[in-house]
């Protein structure tokens, strides 16, 4: 007769001494581990839930402007150092780390329309209405030296928007004309003109640093190779677009901000629609920004708040707004990828975290596990009709929500009128337009 | 470099005989239970997953760059790569079948499966490897030549087995206030007895120390722990009490009145019970609410047990029918008819596959849960009034005054048992003891705990339930179950529904979208031919390139369809099985 049965030594399973970690023995055998979907489903219902309860996205306001913001660049080498433009031609550099402003300049009579920082990060530029571009240095001046622009430029006519070249000393400015600009010359390298109207904004790709697009008041959005003497290409969008960014990761994709509520991105390399249009903000869009990863962008709207929209989706996942915050005329989302800083009408900038739910600090390698396999069984449940709802829902501002629910009944009833014309005519004759065809309304080479 | 290459060309194809793999011819005989040859399972074919190899080939060549630079005595390692897994060890991980990505998903779809497919592919391969790791084996009993394992007595098997074993097996003579009704807490240490004349002890069984013990004065009819030793219920004759371990009395609980036998579902912090009056109540024991009441209409029920695959309540009824219940639905999920006379214990394995139930009729039969069929059946001289199954397989069951445990009742009928007690008494209760090789005999004489090598299972997971926890232990575990306990909407006949696709939601939306916008949005696009040049463009030309297309699709259809048909056929055939002419009659002809 053989015969074994099971007998375990209790010290291969209790600790030695009480300094020890308890000894937690696994077996991952799928028996043991019954209602494994039903668990998952429980754990990732809790998780959705925390993470409402833990979004707090707001961080800090930095007041100090006498006027709405304008605009607002960042530092390409500093994470702490946040530049904006006020409309009383107001310069403020920003120490994001401290919440304090470090330094003033009056600039410009008037509006600051530009800013972009200087690719070393040493000097920058503005742009306003008193028809001038100022170079400033980054270094405030020593004691009793006068605040004084490193070089000034006088144009001919107002500029609008100014962006500087990725890392070449050339910049380009819009007005009535794109200007390219050399930084020794005082007078353009190169001028470009398509039509009469004039342009809003100005952009440089980043990655193919020749290629620069505008957007402009006919609206239009008009590409240029900076070593060609022409435009490159023009598509004309059923109404203006306010600015535009280029995704930092792809080189030939950008996204428009829109004045019909909409954003699109777009292909570069394929203009006769957009790639994808971003619909949810009830009011004109304003400006918008990329991620570093280039996987999200958020823009800011005349409707009071700003948005977070994933690139392949085309509707946002994040909806920033408070009581106090008008409109929102600016938008940057930090290099870190961690903040997101808008300025609005009522002389703030704010800081967002870009993640709604994320702990701000150091975690622990228990944390960061929890918060990964969290993560993880949000994503694997996500299209449960239950744990949608929780994840989706967002508190909103009662005009926001009443505008939605207006703008539904519009488009309820337009769609309604197609459906009924296209019952009514010969069929085949009154075509079905995608939603991406629809706003385009001519590409010109 | 080239060299290197070469060899490692060489020692993929002389392999090395790895440890394992004799392991393998050595199992493949017991695996093979379904008559496949044995000679066909060389080591050369070992089966492996194909990524497995692949990448492992890849690895070999990565691995032997490095060890030319790594090893200064220039030796190879002549295991390279990581060691693969046997497939049947990868079986036992798997939860789903691999998908077949068809051309009908988008690139950006497909790409987006692979990655996720390869990833669980992986951490199968990481569960089955950690299989090795594992410190403990089950027990066994085997019988010398000729030697029937039945024979064997207690005595015996304590003599052989070492000191703290052979301290497992003992008799309580408690012939005062029985029969007994026994629980085991979920972890094995502690237990529980109820004597039906109102004596309730609760203790630690190993160590034999008595944690609590009163009487409390009435018939108790059934007693259960809650999710933890420290509180446990107790069904008396007219309500429902909980007790603490001390025997505190914590509640008393009025609304479930005449509870004949109770069943705990752990994951779901739920209570099951079923009266005289015909009733099967919930009482959701984290908020002490009743969660649900259903009249079962079918009188008294005396006969109850779970499904721990799925948390489904399985009753047994006088006449002979078995229906399973879930909280959320008034009417059973299933029913169906066991026996010929009234079912007197039923029993489900851990898997959730296999029911056993006896009833009056003297029959012990094993039910199929996945086909609600028999699958085996036998007599036994009395009929079984109480079963068990053990987290092994064994079906203990109890018979009169004499305890039988069958191995294997799924496969062949229980023809002669396993192992074999008589005790002092008429059999009240039985149950396994979790994660140990003991069966627990409740009986009119008192209690008797029998060794049953090979019951247990040997590898217990500490965070699913831990038999050497501490008390902070304990207690963390309980705050993470109650934060996941199972909503009691989500108990199913199939607990893996949930994570499939919602087929006919999906349908039923898309057919409101297209209601609402008018048209199909994902509607296929008719094919349009290409404009060509040179005359390629003539209309005769257009209708041929499009009949081309159109011709391919019908093709594709009507091959899916003869691959149906086909399987269809194959399928029925099987059914009726081939049967030789000597057995056809003359009228089978017309069957169709």
């Amino acid at each position: 007769m053989k015969v074994k049965v099971l007998c375990r030594n209790p010290d291969d399973y209790v600790r030695e001494t009480k300094r020890d970690l308890q000894r937690v023995p696994r077996n991952y055998d799928p028996a043991l581990h019954p209602f494994e979907v039903p668990r998952e489903y429980t754990r990732a219902l809790n998780a959705t839930k925390l993470e409402r309860v833990f979004a707090k996205p707001f961080i800090a306001s930095l007041d100090g402007h006498r006027d709405g913001v304008n605009c607002i660049a960042k530092h390409p080498k500093s994470l702490s150092t946040v530049l904006s433009g006020a409309c009383d031609g107001e310069v403020k550099i920003w120490n994001l780390t401290k919440r304090e402003c470090s330094r003033t300049i009056q600039a410009h009579d008037g509006f600051v329309r530009g800013l972009c920082v200087r690719f070393c990060g040493t000097s920058f530029f503005t742009v306003g209405d008193d028809k001038t571009v100022k170079q400033w240095s980054m270094e405030s001046p020593g004691y009793g030296e006068k605040v004084e622009p490193i070089r000034t430029i006088l144009g001919k006519t107002v500029f609008t928007g100014i962006d500087h070249h990725m890392n070449d000393a050339i910049f380009a400015t819009c007005g009535q004309q794109v200007d390219i600009w050399d930084e020794q010359r005082s007078a353009p390298m190169r001028s470009y003109a398509w039509g009469v109207d004039s342009i809003s904004s100005i952009k440089f790709n980043p990655i193919e640093t020749h290629i620069l697009s505008s957007c402009g008041t006919d609206r239009s959005i008009v590409l240029y190779d900076k070593r060609k003497p022409t435009p490159l290409k023009k598509i004309i969008l059923e109404m203006r677009t306010n600015t535009l960014c280029w995704n930092p990761m792809e080189a030939f994709i950008f996204t428009a901000a829109n004045e019909n509520f909409n954003l699109y991105t777009y292909d570069m390399r394929y203009m006769d629609g957009p790639v994808k249009v971003h619909m949810d903000h009830v009011s004109a869009v304003l400006d918008v920004d990329y991620s570093p990863t280039g996987k999200e962008f958020v823009s800011a709207s005349f409707d009071k708040s700003i948005r977070i929209f994933p690139v392949q989706s085309g509707h946002s996942r994040e909806v920033y707004h408070t009581k106090r915050m008008q409109h929102v005329t600016c938008v940057r989302w930090s290099a870190d990828n961690k903040y997101v800083l808008c300025g609005s009408d009522e002389m703030n900038i704010r800081i967002w975290k870009a993640n709604a739910s994320e702990k701000l600090g150091l975690l622990s390698p228990r944390e960061r596990a929890a918060q990964n396999y969290n993560q993880k069984l949000k994503e694997k449940f996500h299209h449960h009709p239950q744990i949608k709802r929780i994840a989706r829902h967002r508190h909103l501002p009662r005009s926001i929500y009443s505008q939605i629910k207006e703008q539904q009944i519009m488009r309820e009833a337009r769609r309604k009128k197609d459906v009924n014309r296209r019952k009514h005519s010969k069929p085949g004759s009154v075509p079905i337009p995608s939603e991406k065809k629809k706003h385009v309304l001519a590409v010109v080479e | 470099m080239g060299e290197s290459k070469m060899a490692a060309v060489k020692k993929a194809k002389n392999k090395v005989k790895r440890y394992y793999e004799e392991q393998d011819e050595h199992q493949t005989p017991g695996g093979n239970v379904d008559g496949t040859d044995n000679q066909t399972e060389s080591p050369k074919d070992v089966p492996q997953l194909p990524t497995e190899q692949k990448s492992r080939r890849k690895r070999v060549k990565g691995d032997l760059k490095k060890s030319g630079s790594n090893f200064i005595s220039g030796a190879k390692d002549p295991f390279p790569g990581s060691v693969s897994v046997p497939e049947n060890r990868l079986l036992k991980y798997e939860r789903a079948r691999k998908s077949k990505l068809g051309r009908k998903y988008s690139p950006y779809v497909q790409h987006h499966l692979k990655t996720q497919e390869n990833d669980v592919q992986t951490a199968l391969g990481q569960a089955a490897r950690h299989d090795i790791l594992l410190p403990e084996e089950e027990g066994f009993l085997e019988g010398d030549e000729g030697q029937d394992t039945c024979t064997i007595t207690q005595e015996d098997i304590a003599e052989m087995v070492d000191i703290t074993s052979a301290s497992k097996h003992f008799n309580l003579n408690l012939n005062q206030f029985g029969p007994y009704r026994i629980n085991y807490a979920r972890n094995g240490r502690h237990l529980l007895l109820a004597g039906q004349r109102g004596h309730l002890a609760s203790l630690e069984w190993q160590s034999k120390k008595l944690i609590c013990e009163m009487n409390v004065m009435e018939t108790v009819n059934d007693v259960k722990w809650l999710h933890t030793h420290t509180m446990y219920a107790a069904a008396q004759r007219r309500w429902l009490y909980i007790y603490d371990s001390q025997g505190v009395e914590l509640h008393c609980i009025k609304k479930f009145n005449d509870v004949l036998r109770m069943e705990f579902l752990p994951y779901h912090f739920l209570l099951a019970t079923c009266s005289s009056t015909g009733f099967l109540q919930y009482l959701d024991v984290s908020v002490g609410k009743e969660i649900a009441a259903t009249c079962v209409k079918s009188g008294r029920l005396n006969v109850m047990c779970q499904n721990p695959n799925n948390a489904v309540i399985h009753l047994g009824h006088h006449n002979g029918t078995v229906s399973l219940w879930s909280p959320s639905m008034k009417e059973p999920l299933v029913k169906m008819l066991c026996h010929r006379g009234a079912v007197r214990a039923l029993s489900v394995d851990k898997t959730g596959m296999y029911m056993a139930s006896s009833g009056l009729d003297r029959k012990l039969t094993i039910f199929d849960m996945r086909t609600y069929r028999p699958l085996t059946s036998c007599l036994l001289p009395l009929g079984a009034g109480s079963l068990c199954h053990s987290q092994k397989g064994l079906l203990a069951a109890g018979t009169g005054d004499i305890v039988q445990v069958y191995k294997d009742t799924s496969v062949s009928p229980p023809r002669s048992p396993y192992m074999c007690l008589q005790v002092k008494g008429p059999i009240h209760g039985l149950q396994f003891c979790p994660f140990e090789d003991i069966l627990g005999i409740g009986h009119g004489g008192g209690f008797t705990s029998m060794i049953v090598p090979g019951a247990g299972e040997a590898n217990f997971d500490a965070m699913e339930c831990n038999p050497y926890e501490t008390k902070k232990q304990r207690q963390e575990w309980e705050v993470k179950a109650l934060l996941e306990k199972i909503q009691p909407e989500l108990i199913t006949l199939d607990p893996t529904q949930l994570g499939e696709v919602d087929a006919i939601t999906m349908e039923q939306k898309h057919k409101e979208k297209v209601e609402r916008l008018g048209f199909d949005p994902h509607e296929k696009t008719p094919f349009v031919p290409r404009h060509k040049l040179k005359g390629r463009s003539s209309s005769a030309n257009l209708l041929k390139r499009k009949k081309k297309v159109a011709h391919e699709e019908q093709r594709e259809q009507i091959r899916k369809s003869i691959k149906v048909k086909e399987k269809q056929k194959e399928q029925k055939k099987s059914r009726e099985g081939i049967r030789s002419p000597a057995e056809q009659s003359a009228l089978d002809r017309f069957k169709k």
